[in-house]
């Protein structure tokens, strides 16, 4: 076998004697020829040699450098493809212990370059060879050899999958690129970092595509530290849970900008659409202070897709068998080297009326979304510059309540009970980074987001409209002290938010304005510690000035182990009716017991955060697993209690005591063969609050869940394949709120009953274009049969609808397609 | 005299103008694995002047940012070289190669091998 190189250093004949010399003693080197004037050398070798080889043989005197084809003197295309076209039928006509093929150099131009001289080898032998001038191979094959190395300097090494001796034709990409390219192949779906300080998960799309359902709020059903509730019996909507405590404590960003916020809080999740939804990541506890004092159980941040890299057409339609239509398409495209664009329209609707449990009410709304969003992005790598421009609209409407309900003739009047909720938000938001191409550790960021949400709503004979115009400014220095071990982070923001509402018969109007400054420092020994030490001043206008220090810190004593623990502090201002606006749909009398705050009379809620968890990741039976247990506990200095204990009222008071969530999760996650993943979780949570009434569990939050998710791939043959994926949730019994003040046939248990749920989909991959998912939700069909107290009187003391503790419609079904172009 | 103010001028502009506070080079450095990555970067900050030290496991470039005031490469890879790591042609002592985890041997054919499994 013959492997031929460059060597450079050499500038006479003592030297090609030298070479020839020192190579001629390597092993397997059987005779090495060394041409002066064209600085090559020709090896005879028995068994391929790599380049490192040589060069440890040669020392520093000369280098040893495999050839790349000379641009000029490549053969054209159509003599290439002439070529390979023979190559094949010789290789179909002659040997089956052969496996030949042709090894290219990824480009993006259609004339991918033959790479000469890239090395390739089974994995786990000696068998090995290179590729001729004309990129081709031949290597001897057997049935056993599964896995074939390729390799080439500067190229990023590569592993193929061999199932069959077919020609192989293969793209090597430069290393250069490696920076940009996610390396596609069994990337986990879900995935905890073993080196960040906090206790972070990123979610990719594949994951998201696990339940092909719909918005952001669904897309975490398949996540165990996410809490998804079941959707209320009037408006349909989800809402998400963390560590016990609800999306309120949660600070959701899209893109890092805060954007479930404020009056959007209730709805907002169900405003991103899913196939806007690039990954996530989820972090347990305080976060960072980049983003913010608000956060206090943890952070979701939605990562966007973006059009230089989203598929330029994307198509997904969905129908159910609720009939809910759901329709996604995007259009990205580039408009110059440096200017991209995409639109992305998102549109759904359900329109039949259905009532399973015959109560005279509907099970889900009948609703109509459209959304839009025109990303606008800025790349010029050369210089440092990304910038991002995005323009959004929204228009949500929503009907619920009575099947008679018409909104022309019955609304706010007692001829039937209904509901209705129409939103319009508009969206604007710009970003700007700059990262010096000369020292990449010092880049600035600035953000800019403009919001203006309008939702306009009546539930029965309640009235709730809110208005809310929000700015979010944030400017950012990142750099390093000393070197890249001390990194900081340090900047300023401003927050203006303007709050309109109608309630309970009341104007409220509110202003809020802070301007903050904030530092973050993180220090990683790059072997077993890192640390991330943030500190935040700000002044608001109504809740003061204060500080917000937040710390999280990791320690990996062996291999694959991860010991994390953070601490931090965080506050808000509680937006009572807009957090709270499902309790509209009750006869529940509100009433705000404190005046002397400066929000509804109330304090800003404060509270701590303390989290330590434990990641070791291992191999069980050969494969890969790993076990996360964490523990987290929320502290509640002061916190706006919704005291739901006299089914009559609602009381917001100021907290007086204790409250407290205390949380506990073991997570296994089992790679149990190939393309079967296996994830379960147990939680527990203690959340208790000191009520008028006494300390109590907070209602509706199960003290135990478990949760479990299988899916599976089958391989992938002719580019397509199979995708199984099951979830399956089991909550223990909740608390009721009190309801003994209702009269008797209305007195609920102080239990609701335990509550396990399946669902299910597969997803037939027909080519990387295009694929079909079929699934289930609740496939066991369970169902409350009762989710409305006193559904018959809805006008009467008694009625609630906020006793959901479990699925109201039963099993649904659904199907829907997707087609991608890139 | 004049000439003198000038040709100091030029000396200490051409100077500054070599004294890169933020200089790029690179260096191969071989080694095996995420163990070798933070080896071979830990070994780089011990040198007061390093700023930013990525190893790649795949190629093997050491690309290193450092301020030549305070520090040359020489420096780096002989601390690079001291923590056990081969780096372009020179060789580290048997001593420090010794020390190395023996999961890192990257001299051992077998040992990459086993690593490029991974």
């Amino acid at each position: 076998m013959k492997q031929t190189y460059n060597i450079t250093g050499m500038s006479c004949n003592t030297c090609k004697v030298d070479i020839e010399s020192a190579l001629q003693s390597t092993k397997h080197v059987q005779s090495a020829v060394v041409d002066l004037d064209t600085t090559k050398v020709i090896l005879d070798v028995s068994k391929p040699v790599l380049k490192n080889q040589l060069q440890y043989t040669l020392l520093n005197t000369y280098s040893v450098n495999p050839i790349k084809p000379n641009k000029q003197q490549v053969v054209n295309p159509i003599l290439m493809l002439f070529l390979v076209v023979f190559s094949l039928l010789s290789v179909t006509s002659f040997g089956q212990s052969e496996l030949s093929g042709v090894i290219y150099e990824a480009s993006t131009d259609n004339n991918p370059q033959p790479l000469f001289g890239a090395n390739m080898i089974w994995l786990g032998t000696s068998v090995g060879t290179s590729t001729d001038i004309n990129g081709q191979f031949k290597i001897p094959y057997n049935s056993n050899y599964k896995k074939l190395i390729v390799s080439y300097v500067g190229f990023k090494t590569d592993t193929i999958d061999v199932i069959s001796n077919k020609t192989i034709k293969h793209y090597l990409n430069p290393t250069t690129d490696l920076d940009e390219v996610v390396v596609q192949s069994r990337k986990k779906a879900t995935s905890r970092s073993y080196l960040k300080a906090t206790n972070t998960m990123l979610v990719s799309s594949d994951e998201l595509l696990k339940a092909a359902c719909c918005n952001l709020s669904e897309s975490f059903e398949t996540n165990p530290s996410i809490d998804v509730n079941f959707s209320d019996a009037v408006t349909g909507t989800r809402q998400i849970k963390m560590l016990g405590l609800s999306s309120p404590y949660i600070l959701i960003a899209t893109e890092n900008i805060p954007s479930v916020r404020g009056a959007s809080q209730a709805f907002g999740l169900s405003f991103i659409p899913g196939t806007w939804v690039e990954s996530i990541q989820i972090t347990k506890g305080a976060g960072s202070v980049v983003n913010g004092y608000e956060s206090i159980a943890g952070q979701i941040n939605a990562e966007l897709v973006k059009p230089t890299t989203d598929n330029s057409f994307f198509l997904n339609l969905y129908g159910a068998s609720s009939t809910r239509l759901e329709l996604n398409t995007h259009f990205n495209t580039s408009l110059s080297d440096k200017w991209s664009t995409g639109l992305y329209i998102h549109g759904n609707t359900h329109q039949e009326k259905h009532d399973v449990n015959n109560d005279g009410f509907l099970d889900m709304p009948l609703y109509s979304q459209v959304n839009l969003m025109n990303r606008w992005q800025y790349t010029d790598t050369e210089k440092g510059f990304v910038s991002f421009i995005n323009l959004k609209y929204l228009n949500d409407d929503k009907q619920g309540g009575q099947l008679d309900f018409n909104p022309d003739t019955d609304k706010l009047t007692t001829n039937a009970w209904g509901s209705e909720i129409n939103t319009q938000r508009y969206e604007l938001s710009a970003k700007l980074g700059y990262v010096n191409p000369e020292i990449p550790w010092q880049s600035i960021g600035v953000q800019l987001a403009f919001s203006q949400h309008d939702q306009n709503s009546y539930f029965g004979l309640n009235q709730y409209d809110i208005e809310h115009t929000s700015v979010y400014t944030n400017v950012m220095y990142n750099s390093i002290i000393d070197d890249s071990r001390h990194k900081i982070k340090t900047g300023v923001n401003f927050t203006y938010d303007a709050y309109d509402e109608f309630a309970i018969g009341q104007n409220f109007e509110r202003v809020e304005r802070s301007f903050g400054a904030f530092g973050e420092y993180s220090f990683d020994n790059l072997e077993k510690f890192t640390l991330t030490a943030g500190l935040r001043f700000d002044s608001h206008n109504l809740l003061g000035e204060f500080i917000t220090p937040r710390l999280h810190m990791r320690y990996s004593p062996w291999s694959k182990s991860a010991f994390k623990a953070s601490i931090g502090r965080g506050k808000r201002s509680a937006n009572i009716f807009a957090e709270n606006q499902n309790l509209f749909a009750s006869s529940r009398v509100f009433s705000i017991l404190n005046s002397n705050g400066s929000i509804y009379g109330l304090d800003p809620e404060i509270a701590w955060n303390y989290g330590a968890s434990y990641l070791q990741g291992f191999n069980l039976f050969g494969r890969a697993a790993d076990v996360t247990f964490d523990f987290y506990r929320t502290d509640f200095k002061n916190q706006i209690v919704v005291d739901l204990e006299n089914a009559q009222q609602v009381n917001f008071y100021n907290l007086e005591g204790d409250s407290y969530a205390n949380s506990f999760q073991v997570e296994l996650n089992y790679n149990v063969f190939n393309h079967f993943d296996f994830r379960t979780a147990y939680k527990f949570y203690d959340v208790k609050t000191e009520y008028q009434t006494g300390k109590l569990a907070k209602p509706l939050t199960p003290k135990h869940r478990f949760f479990a998710n299988a899916s599976y791939e089958t391989n992938i043959k002719n580019n397509s394949n199979w995708k199984f994926d099951v979830t399956y949730n089991w909550l223990s019994q909740q608390r009721f709120a009190s309801t003994t003040s209702n009269a008797l046939p209305y007195v609920l248990d102080d239990y609701s009953p335990t509550i396990g749920t399946i669902n299910a989909q597969v997803t037939k991959v027909f080519s990387p274009k295009f694929e079909v998912y079929l699934g289930g939700e609740n496939i066991t069909n369970v169902r409350q049969s009762n989710p409305i107290v006193s559904a018959e009187n809805p006008f009467g003391s008694s009625f609630d609808t906020n006793f959901v503790y479990g699925p109201i419609f039963g099993s649904m079904y659904y199907a829907g397609l997707r087609y991608k172009l890139k | 005299m004049k000439k003198i103010i000038v040709l100091l001028l030029m000396v200490t502009s051409a100077m500054t103008f070599a004294q890169d506070k933020n200089k790029r080079e690179t260096l191969d450095v071989d080694g095996v694995c995420g163990m070798c990555k933070a080896r071979i970067e830990k070994a780089c900050f011990k040198t007061k002047g390093v700023k930013s030290a990525i190893w790649s496991v795949e190629t093997h470039e050491l690309k290193l940012i450092y301020d030549e005031r305070k520090t040359d490469l020489k420096t780096i890879q002989q601390s690079v070289l001291n923590a056990g790591h081969d780096s372009e042609g020179l060789k580290a002592s048997d001593e420090a190669y010794a020390s190395v985890h023996d999961c890192c041997k990257y001299r051992d054919e077998a040992i990459k091998y086993d690593h490029k499994k991974e």
